[in-house]
């Protein structure tokens, strides 16, 4: 990220505060305790064009919410700008009422808004496990201190015990637990889909993003991650799903937001949504 | 999956040699049926492959002179001609070592070499001392004269590999392309030299502070991992290329600042200090010398194990046959001792060596902790994909910081135990060539294995570092080269004349620059053959605990429901058990 | 734009980025301080400053020289090519040899001559002015061996490994310099040579005691010429067009069918070329040269290229005149041995503010 995105960023920011209504703030709040992620007038220019154009909507607690829309919609860079990849032109995103808008990817991955990739993104030289256990948070021998220290050690090794367990709990739940000791590089790309979202739970986060993470999945193993997905909800994970196809998220999700040239055309339920001639049009009109 | 002896393997190299020779040579007539000819006998491999190689090379040297105008009858036996027998007499021993008598042995290598990190160490440390032991017996060399060139080989072994195990912390796990080692091994050697050389400046150098030692070496730790911090701070921005070429360029600078008049010695708050400039800078004496003698001048009695050790090895000469004596009082036999004495430096030299294996199991241990835990975990991941570490939640900032100036603390460690050694050193002993040489060693042992660094170092400094001056102390003391010319025509003239020895005289005596030709050569063909070195494939855990199930054993548990298939619980991925 | 809108990018600027107001703080001082020991009677002189001015150029015009051909391979290729400094001085001995043969031929021992022996400056008699023929020929000869070295390596070397990343090249490239370099040694010796005869260059006298060395006009001259037409010969091209395109988007150039071996040849014909001659007219401009002289001003050639941008021919004469410039104007502060240290300073402070050079984001032009 360059300096100068920073000063655009900062600039506007400030801008943002002294101009903001007082609504905004209010209707920050209200969603903040049943919706954790909300998006406020979200807005991305790269050079003259517009990626994101004021897009606004917010995910419920515990939902599996569908985002969809034509190519080059502004999905993924609306991805990118929530976990901070890319920095909003202006606009805010809160995470349970904290600003995390600007904030660095791996403070925003902390507070538990945790992405996938749309192109897996293994390790490849390092092992399935190793890429399991590099994921949890908090862990004490993160600190080069506690990993030589001979006394402190012991912690660090007690902490990855718990954290190789769980890493094979993991891996049975989405059975890939006899590719343990495989190097991911190996795995194929269904496999590597599987291991990245097993790589994300790892790290205990209360909201998913996952960009496209049926793409190049055969059918079966589709079927496989969606099953995971559901229960997963089920245990009280938070799912922002972000796809291509429109009969995934139609038989999956029970709230849907459609974006359409950088903003948000339509939300609401799969119904709601099917039924409104606009994502009609704009389905219709642009490419499928 | 390679194997030690794979490159040695005849056929191997015929098969790669012949791919390569079929691009290029077309439509010359009988060209076809000659490279089958060639390529029946190359591969049938052993005596035919070898004597084929030879009679090509016999062939074509004797076409050679002929184009050349020599007359063959009058060659001196000087000439050309001796150039074929050495060349005979070489791929002779190259056979001998290399086939069938050698199979059982090669095999017995490989199969220990599996075996364990130990085993591998002990291989590579042992063919040093063999060929080490055939020099010196080439050599007429005394025990003392064997051990003395031991220690030597296992100094330069220590150091580089403790210099590569900094290193590879910092190109093996995180990714970090420094090319400047050398100025933070500066930083350690002088900021030591500084903190706890006496505050009476004796009459060769600059007065130092006359802090404690342990307190000096600290220090020379701390300032280096200081100078790393200063240094890593533009890595988190560059690329990486442009962060080598700025590491390299911290290097010059502070060694030019060493080497500066301005700071060979100044006065602050009232203490007078400095670098000593371009002449250099004496160090606090080697503690170690305190094990032998009463202090570190040049006259200190024997103390301690010196009063014990020294005496006793001086007169160690076992006599096995005492002369005069005979085979049952009628065949008289020869006289033989065995000659063990030791001089006194060498035995305090073997004292050195034992210390700084200590330091080298320590920087092992210390690396192999820092690697096989969460931190080095989190290294792995950088230097795979940044973006994911980032993604899940890893401040790889830090970790890249912590990790450089880690390093960098032990580098200067390392420079302090290796120049601060000696008692004097200056800012030539830090030019940038030294990095190389250090870069040179992680490559051949393999980026990212703590046990292939430390193979690298003792690989390097035996093969590459003090190997060539014994071959040419053998060499020169076995052929009488008459005069060496001094400058290259001076040695080319009668080469063309026919008259090789005194070329090889010359060559030999520029075995130093040969040596900087014959690294620049193997780091190109590793970096062509080989570029994961000896064990950069291997798989080593980024874990504070062994990844396998705790009771439930490796693998298993439930099928694959999908079909994409990998085979189950493979220890060694070759990178063909890919995806389908 | 507004009063209202300068004010708040000044604040901005200030409150993000300190850093630069810093440096741009330093270089006001440093600028002042010039100022004030230029009109302190007594201290610094008009006549010294320009001197050191110029002194700067001439080195910088060098490194710049030199630099081109690192920064048209490092752009085309995508490495860093550490045996450059080393084709420097491959370029060097190459073409002193022939001019001496020329020079001396008939007077002196040849194989002496071709080695650049020992034989006396003075009787030799070489400079741009008593024996142009073997100069212009030297300089020719220094570049064209120095094309064929960098082919020869190009294909011994780099063609193997031409899908590799730019740090195992990086690291093929060092092996590649210490193998020349030491080739050289082997060859031609240790010592450092003399190889011009400094009392047949005639300095050229400027207005107010100052005056420059007719072999330092020679580098200015040559070295703006061969950099103005690689330049037209980049722009005009179809050539100039496709290695463009190359850099810019190496994949994209080989799907729409530019020959990419062919391009790469031709980056080293060039790069290699300009390293041979700008070894040469260094050597000529000094009036000595040793087996590590190409090393040593390696480090410099990359600040230089480095700074100017990677890519940018402009870039790499821009970056070479501000690193000779910063090098020589350092000795109004500090010591003389201390410039090197300047120059490397500056180069780790402009990469510290603009991480990819002054000139980032232009390619070969």
């Amino acid at each position: 990220m360059s300096a100068d995105d920073s000063v655009a960023a900062d600039a506007t920011d400030g801008d943002a505060a002294d101009a903001e209504p007082s609504e905004a703030t209010a209707q920050g709040a209200r969603d903040a305790a049943d919706h954790p992620l909300v998006v406020e007038n979200l807005r991305k220019t790269f050079g003259g064009i517009t990626a994101v154009d004021d897009a606004s909507f917010s995910v419920a607690e515990g939902s599996l919410t569908g985002l969809i829309g034509p190519n080059g919609a502004g999905k993924s860079t609306t991805f990118n700008c929530i976990t901070g990849v890319h920095e909003p032109t202006s606009g805010r995103v809160t995470f349970h009422g904290t600003d995390i808008t600007g904030m660095a990817t791996h403070e925003i991955a902390q507070q538990g808004l945790v992405r996938t990739f749309q192109i897996a993104r293994e390790l490849p030289e390092m092992t399935v496990l190793e890429n399991m256990m590099l994921a949890p948070k908090g862990q004490v021998g993160e600190r080069l201190t506690n990993a030589l220290v001979p006394g402190l050690r012991d912690r660090v090794v007690e902490q990855e015990e718990e954290l190789l367990e769980r890493a094979w709990q993991q891996l049975e739940f989405f059975e890939i637990d006899h590719l343990a000791e495989e190097y991911a590089g190996n795995l194929s790309g269904g496999q590597r889909k599987l291991l990245e979202m097993a790589r994300a739970l790892m790290t205990d986060p209360e909201v998913v993003l996952l960009d496209e993470p049926l793409a190049g999945v055969n059918p079966t193993l589709e079927e496989k991650l969606l099953d995971r997905i559901h229960e997963l909800r089920e245990r009280g994970n938070t799912f922002l799903l972000v796809e291509h196809d429109m009969d995934v998220i139609m038989n999956n999700c029970e709230h849907v937001i459609v974006m359409h040239q950088g903003s948000v055309l339509a939300e609401g339920t799969p119904e709601q949504v099917t039924s409104d001639e606009r994502v009609v049009e704009a389905y219709l009109g642009g490419d499928v | 999956m390679s194997s030690p002896t794979e490159s040695v393997d005849p056929t191997e190299d015929a098969a790669g040699d012949d791919a390569a020779a079929g691009d290029d040579g077309r439509e010359i007539p009988g060209w076809t049926p000659y490279r089958e000819w060639f390529r029946d006998r190359w591969s049938e491999g052993g005596a035919t492959a070898w004597a084929t190689a030879l009679g090509h090379l016999l062939v074509g040297g004797v076409l050679f002179a002929l184009v050349a105008g020599f007359d063959l009858g009058t060659l001196p036996i000087g000439g050309s001609l001796v150039w074929f027998v050495y060349l005979s007499v070489t791929v002779a021993a190259l056979y001998v070592a290399t086939a069938p008598p050698a199979e059982p042995y090669v095999a017995w290598l490989e199969d220990r070499w599996m075996e364990s990190d130990v085993d591998k160490l002990l291989i590579v440390l042992g063919h040093v001392v063999v060929v080490f032991f055939v020099f010196a017996v080439a050599l007429g060399l005394p025990f003392n004269g064997l051990m003395g060139a031991l220690s030597s080989v296992l100094f330069f072994t220590a150091v580089y590999a403790m210099m590569v195990l900094a290193l590879n912390l910092h190109w093996g796990y995180a990714g970090v392309f420094n090319i400047g080692i050398a100025g933070f091994m500066a930083v350690g050697v002088y900021a030591m030299a500084i903190l706890s050389s006496p505050t009476e400046a004796g009459a060769a150098s600059v007065p130092g502070l006359g802090l404690p030692l342990p307190i000096g070496i600290l220090g020379g730790v701390l300032a280096a991992a200081i100078v790393g911090l200063v240094a890593a701070l533009p890595a988190l921005r560059l690329r990486a290329d442009y962060f080598a070429i700025v590491t390299v360029a911290f290097s010059e600078i502070i060694r030019l600042t060493l080497n500066s008049r301005t700071l060979q010695e100044f006065t602050i708050a009232g203490v007078t200090t400095g670098t000593g400039g371009a002449t250099g800078i004496t160090m606090p004496g080697n503690p170690v010398r305190l094990l032998f003698y009463d202090g570190f001048g040049a006259g200190a009695e024997p103390a301690l194990l010196g009063s014990v050790l020294f005496p006793l090895f001086r007169g160690l000469r076992i006599e096995l046959i005492p002369p005069g004596s005979s085979w049952l009082g009628v065949v008289p036999l020869p006289a033989f001792t065995l000659d063990l004495a030791v001089q006194p430096s060498v035995i305090s030299n073997w004292a050195y060596v034992v210390v700084l294996s200590a330091f080298v199991a320590l920087f092992y241990v210390l690396l192999v902790r820092t690697g096989n835990s969460p931190f080095g975990r989190v290294l792995k991941a950088i230097r795979e994909d940044e973006v994911v570490a980032k993604s899940l939640g890893k401040d790889t900032n830090r970790f890249k910081i912590v990790a450089f100036m880690f390093g960098c603390g032990l580098m200067g460690l390392g420079g302090i135990l290796w120049q601060g050694s000696q008692g004097f050193t200056n800012p030539g002993a830090f030019r940038p060539i030294i990095t190389f040489y250090i870069w040179v060693a992680l490559i051949i042992g393999g980026a990212g294995s703590n046990t292939g660094s430390v193979l690298g170092g003792a690989l390097f400094a035996g093969a590459l570092w003090e190997g060539p001056v014994y071959v040419r102390r053998v060499v020169t003391n076995y052929v009488d080269f008459g005069s060496t010319p001094s400058t290259f025509p001076g040695a080319v003239a009668p080469f063309v004349e026919g008259e090789v020895l005194p070329f090889l005289a010359f060559l030999l005596d520029n075995v130093s620059a040969l040596r900087f030709i014959l690294v620049g050569v193997i780091l190109v063909a590793l970096m062509q053959r080989r570029p994961e070195g000896l064990l950069g494939h291997r798989k080593e855990e980024a874990a504070a605990i062994s990844l396998t199930r705790p009771g439930g054993g490796g693998g298993g548990g439930s099928t694959t429901a999908d079909g994409d298939a990998v085979a189950d619980g493979g220890r060694e991925a070759d990178g063909d058990g890919g995806a389908r | 734009m507004g009063i209202s809108e300068t004010y708040t990018r000044g604040r901005d600027l200030v409150t993000s980025r300190p850093s630069v107001l810093i440096v741009a703080g330093i270089v006001a001082l440093l600028a002042l301080d010039l100022v004030r020991q230029i009109a302190t009677p007594g201290g610094l002189s008009t006549t010294q400053l320009v001197g050191y001015l110029w002194d700067g150029l001439v080195v910088g015009l060098s490194i710049g020289l030199a630099g081109v051909g690192l920064s048209m391979t490092y752009s085309i290729l995508n490495f860093a090519n550490f045996g450059h400094g080393d084709y420097v001085t491959s370029g060097a001995f190459a073409g002193w040899a022939v001019t001496w043969v020329i020079a001396g031929a008939g007077q002196f021992d040849l194989t002496t001559l071709l080695f650049i022996g020992s034989v006396s400056t003075r009787d030799l008699g070489v400079s741009a002015f008593a024996t142009p023929l073997a100069i212009v020929v030297g300089l020719l000869v220094a570049a064209a061996a120095t094309i064929v070295l960098s082919l020869v390596i190009d294909r011994l070397v780099y063609r193997p490994m031409r899908d590799e990343g730019g740090i195992s090249l990086l690291i093929a490239s060092i092996g590649v310099a210490l193998a020349l370099r030491y080739t050289i040694y082997i060859v031609f010796g240790q010592r450092t040579r003399g190889l011009t005869d400094a009392q047949s260059v005639p300095d050229i006298a400027i207005a107010g005691g100052f005056g420059v060395g007719g072999h330092e006009v020679a580098l200015v001259v040559i070295a703006a010429a061969l950099m103005l037409s690689v330049h037209f010969l980049l722009q005009t091209t179809k050539l100039g067009k496709a290695m463009r395109a190359m850099a810019d988007n190496e994949d994209l150039a080989r799907v729409t069918g530019i020959p990419t071996e062919r391009v790469v040849r031709f980056t080293w014909i060039i790069g290699g070329g300009l390293a041979g001659a700008g070894g040469f007219l260094i050597a000529l401009e000094r009036g000595a040269m040793n087996f590590q002289f190409g090393w040593v001003l390696l480090l410099l050639i990359f600040a230089a290229v480095i700074l100017g941008g990677i890519g940018s021919i402009y870039g790499a004469m821009f970056g070479g005149i501000t690193i000779g410039i910063a090098q020589s104007i350092s000795l109004v502060w500090l010591p003389s041995e201390f410039s090197t240290v300047a120059a490397f300073a500056v180069m780790i402070f402009v990469l510290l503010f603009k991480p990819d050079g002054l000139f980032s984001g232009v390619t070969t032009a």
